[in-house]
């Protein structure tokens, strides 16, 4: 068939393709609202007798109050402590017995709860996570020890890690007024003092079957999932609109800021250039997918043009790379970084990084390098529907933060639409130093050492 | 062709296909048509065990090459080929296996395959690809330098093994990465890569005339033989030593083991059972509930049996704030302890079991573990009717196997401990 030069090497994306080529589109996915608000999105994949039941929450680290950071984490963590029916622990030891995995996780913009059971007992799982929805107990004997926890968490995470302390320092530096400057698991002077009540009115404002997404992937239909997610989540009384969220918003980014730190457990310096970017959620109509084809670009693996340059052909970078976090529901990041030869300064890595991306914004990108790009990040979604978690992420993910379900079916199809000029506005304008935290992790210059 | 939906048979090892090639090559194939997809995993038996001490990283520095440049194509050349048909291919190198998987779209198999072929008959090893690869090796270690995880497992590993090659470092060291040549590469590659040594197990959208086809246009030009050193089956020390590694962080990273059951021990299912109700189990076990959950004392703890071809292992590990690492560690011992006089009770047995046996079958959910899974049971020796036996096994294990089995891995014994931080009480 023929291709227009821009286009991918994947099938027809249009509708009415042929039968046989269907397959590209992936799985008929459902999408309808309980009476009481809820959304439920179905994903069949009948390969094998499994289900991946999640439930997402519309809100996350961002919509902490101010002064209780990590109480989205921390109630995550305190959801698993039981309800008005069922005592601690009863939850997750059915999900065991049943021979399911759960887990849970927090993010900027959305908390969310899963579990993987054979199909047959999808019910019994809607049945509890129903109930905690709603029904949370919670005695300061039972949330001290899981503050305990979360500090511990955080010291594993960040504070035990130089890298991961200028991982924190460079967020905050970007963010100077949004919540997305905080960390995730909260600033630990904060989440020492986080107790019963913080969670509970947290849990009261947010956990409501309006604010609520299900998504049920695997060996299912819509039929059933309709009918067991009534008897269930159906039950629970709608509570009136749902949350506002109202972050307040970062100022126009004027000045350019570096963010070191040196520490004696450093032997491998890094480079990090983040810029503050439009997001899916934020963005004009292919404005996202072109910062997202030009992080692939940039720095998307060994034919980027930062690999290329650095590490193949100057010899001044053993890594480089690019990262578009597209998934947010506000203003987002946009990540060049790169990791140095021996012997070079992070300026001058900084600087050869800056002459790559002024070169992009200044003349754009190969025609053949964009349809390699496309080809790749379209292939992604192919892949995708090999797996039926991976997908029930994309769309929670999606869903939770401003986007449709149609938004992701249609995502092939506007990436492929995205023209090289569109890369190259997409660069002059968002990728400008102005609005980029430049971080230099270092080790102790010889003079701090002991 | 229309969509075709799988429904899974009743046996597990019904839907495998034994494919044999006209050259001898054996793939264990599961034909879906579901996902526009193939994905192939492969791996040769003998991996990192098989590395000098002068050259630990061999293994893993040829894994990470494979990819870089071969036949007629440099690097880059390469890369841009995968990418323009959104082929995945990469290798790695385990304690005792040398892994490779290939991952396509249906309508670039050929052209998968032939890439393929190429990364595993005729790498070029190029001198401005293994200094680039050598370069990254070298800044991955340096980064871990101080990372408490690398250096309680490192320091832990060593005590355990003392002269044997799974002391070494997979991914070598600072002194070794830098020593190793072309030659030791390209004589890495012969004693690995050969068509005696190869297991293959390949999931999705391809019939197996078609994949006795690419079994002999991919491996068909490999040696027949390889060229393995023996490695000597080895006990790990367990005198209870306690290994501190200083290192000026907030939280202790602690490791902790003894010696195990291996694969082909009759107790070894026992075994299973009894370490998913210490350690591995995630909410249910009884280190999560004792450590985490009641005492606030950490975020991760966790056991596991591990078997590796020549030695075989109990081992777990927690992080714990400083002031109370030597606290988390007397826990653990306590809950050994208790576990080695007293045994499982009949309720956490019977609730082991039924999460052993109903969680099986969420390992088989997405065409590469399939892949993956398929690969690890040829490796580890399994026929491929132990997919539908495992769980029997499983269910066989009555309580007084547990009670025993416990006092035989438990019992008396203590543990080789190391740590990284600044634990006190320890």
């Amino acid at each position: 068939m023929p291709q227009t030069p821009s286009a991918s090497q994947t099938p027809s994306l249009k509708a009415g393709s042929a039968p046989g080529q269907s397959h590209a589109d992936g799985p008929v996915i459902s999408d309808f609202r309980l009476d009481n608000g809820m959304e439920v999105v179905v994903i069949p994949d009948h390969r094998a007798p499994v289900v991946t039941h999640m439930v997402w929450y519309r809100n996350g680290s961002a919509d902490d109050p101010l002064g209780k950071s990590g109480i989205a984490h921390f109630l995550e963590h305190l959801m698993f402590k039981g309800t008005t029916n069922h005592r601690q622990g009863e939850f997750s030891e059915m999900v065991a017995e049943l021979g399911g995995q759960e887990n849970a996780f927090t993010s900027n913009d959305y908390t969310a709860y899963f579990q993987r059971v054979a199909k047959e007992h999808l019910a019994v799982m809607m049945g509890f996570e129903a109930d905690r929805m709603t029904n949370l107990v919670l005695t300061d004997e039972v949330v001290a020890p899981e503050r305990d926890v979360v500090l511990e968490e955080r010291r594993m995470r960040t504070d035990s890690d130089p890298s991961s302390q200028l991982n924190e320092a460079v967020q905050a530096a970007l963010f100077t007024h949004h919540p997305y400057g905080k960390p995730i698991i909260g600033w630990m002077h904060e989440i020492e003092d986080l107790g019963r009540e913080d969670a509970l009115a947290y849990y009261g404002r947010f956990y409501t079957p309006e604010n609520a997404i299900l998504i049920v992937a695997g060996d299912v239909t819509e039929g059933e999932v309709r009918a067991l997610a009534q008897e269930t989540y159906g039950k629970i009384p709608a509570r009136g609109e749902r949350p506002v969220r109202r972050r307040p918003r970062e100022p126009e980014s004027r000045a350019e800021r570096l963010v070191k730190l040196s520490d004696e457990k450093v032997e491998q310096p890094s480079h990090q250039r983040v810029y503050l970017t439009p997001s899916y959620g934020t963005a004009k109509p292919g404005e996202a997918e072109a910062l997202e084809l030009l992080a692939h670009l940039l720095g998307g693996g060994q034919t980027s043009l930062l690999y290329s340059s650095l590490v193949v052909d100057q010899k001044i970078a053993v890594m480089a790379g690019a990262y578009y976090m597209g998934t947010a529901l506000d203003d987002t990041r946009f990540w060049a970084y790169a990791v140095p030869a021996p012997d070079v300064s992070l300026e001058d890595l900084d600087a050869a990084v800056l002459q790559v991306i002024a070169k992009v914004a200044d003349e754009g990108v190969d025609e053949e390098d964009l349809v390699r790009a496309k080809t790749r990040m379209i292939a992604d979604a192919v892949y995708a529907q090999d797996s039926q978690a991976s997908l029930a992420r994309w769309y929670g993910a999606a869903l939770s933060t401003g986007t449709t379900v149609e938004d992701v079916r249609q995502w092939p199809a506007r990436v492929d639409a995205v023209t090289a000029e569109d890369i190259r506005q997409a660069c002059r304008q968002w990728l400008e130093p102005r609005r980029a935290v430049t971080g230099f992790l270092l080790p102790l210059a010889p003079a701090q050492a002991a | 062709m229309t969509i075709e939906t799988k429904i899974l048979p009743a046996s597990r090892a019904a839907s495998v296909q034994k494919v044999t090639s006209a050259g001898g090559i054996e793939a264990w194939l599961v034909e879906d048509y579901a996902v526009p997809l193939v994905a192939f995993e492969f791996a040769f038996k003998g991996g990192c065990s098989q590395d000098s001490a002068q050259k630990a990283g061999a293994a893993s520095m040829l894994s990470a090459l494979l990819d870089e440049g071969a036949g007629p194509h440099d690097a880059d050349a390469f890369h841009r080929a995968m990418d323009d048909k959104a082929v995945e291919i990469s290798f790695s190198a385990g304690r005792d296996s040398f892994n490779g998987r290939m991952k396509t779209l249906t309508r670039h198999l050929d052209a998968a395959a032939g890439l393929l072929r190429l990364a595993v008959c005729e790498p070029r090893l190029d001198d401005d690809a293994i200094e680039r690869v050598r370069s990254q090796m070298v800044a991955s270690l340096k980064r871990e330098a101080k990372d408490p995880d690398a250096l309680a497992g490192k320091a832990w590993r060593e005590a355990a093994f003392g002269a044997h090659p799974y002391a070494l470092p997979s991914r070598g060291d600072l002194d070794t990465i830098p020593a190793i040549t072309r030659a030791d590469l390209l004589a890495m590659r012969m004693r690995l890569m050969a068509r005696d040594n190869l297991k293959i197990s390949v999931v999705g959208a391809i019939d197996a005339a078609k994949l006795a086809v690419l079994l002999d246009e991919v491996f068909g030009a490999l040696p027949a033989h390889g060229d393995l050193a023996v490695i000597p089956e080895v006990t790990m020390a367990s005198e209870g030593e306690r290994k501190i590694v200083d290192l000026d962080v907030p939280q202790s990273t602690i490791r902790f083991g003894l010696p195990g059951l291996g694969r082909k021990d009759p107790d070894f299912w026992a075994g299973v059972v009894v370490n998913h109700i210490l350690g591995g189990g995630v909410f249910s076990a009884r280190l999560f509930r004792e450590v985490r959950e009641k005492r606030g004392l950490a975020y991760s703890v966790h056991s596991q049996l591990m078997t590796y071809d020549h030695a075989a292992l109990f081992s777990g590990g927690t992080s714990t704030k400083n002031e109370r690492a030597g606290e988390s560690l007397t826990v653990i011992e306590e809950e050994i302890r208790k576990l080695a006089e007293d045994g499982p009770t009949e309720e956490e047995l019977d609730k082991a079991r039924k999460y052993l046996i109903g969680s099986y079958a969420l390992r088989f959910d997405t065409s590469t573990k399939i892949a993956g899974n398929l690969v690890h049971l040829q490796v580890e020796g399994y026929p491929v009717e132990f997919l539908d036996e495992r769980n029997g096994h499983i269910a066989a294990v009555t309580l007084e196997d547990t009670q025993r089995v416990a006092k035989r891995l438990f019992l008396g014994k203590k543990l080789l401990v190391a740590a990284a931080g600044r634990p006190s009480g320890m």
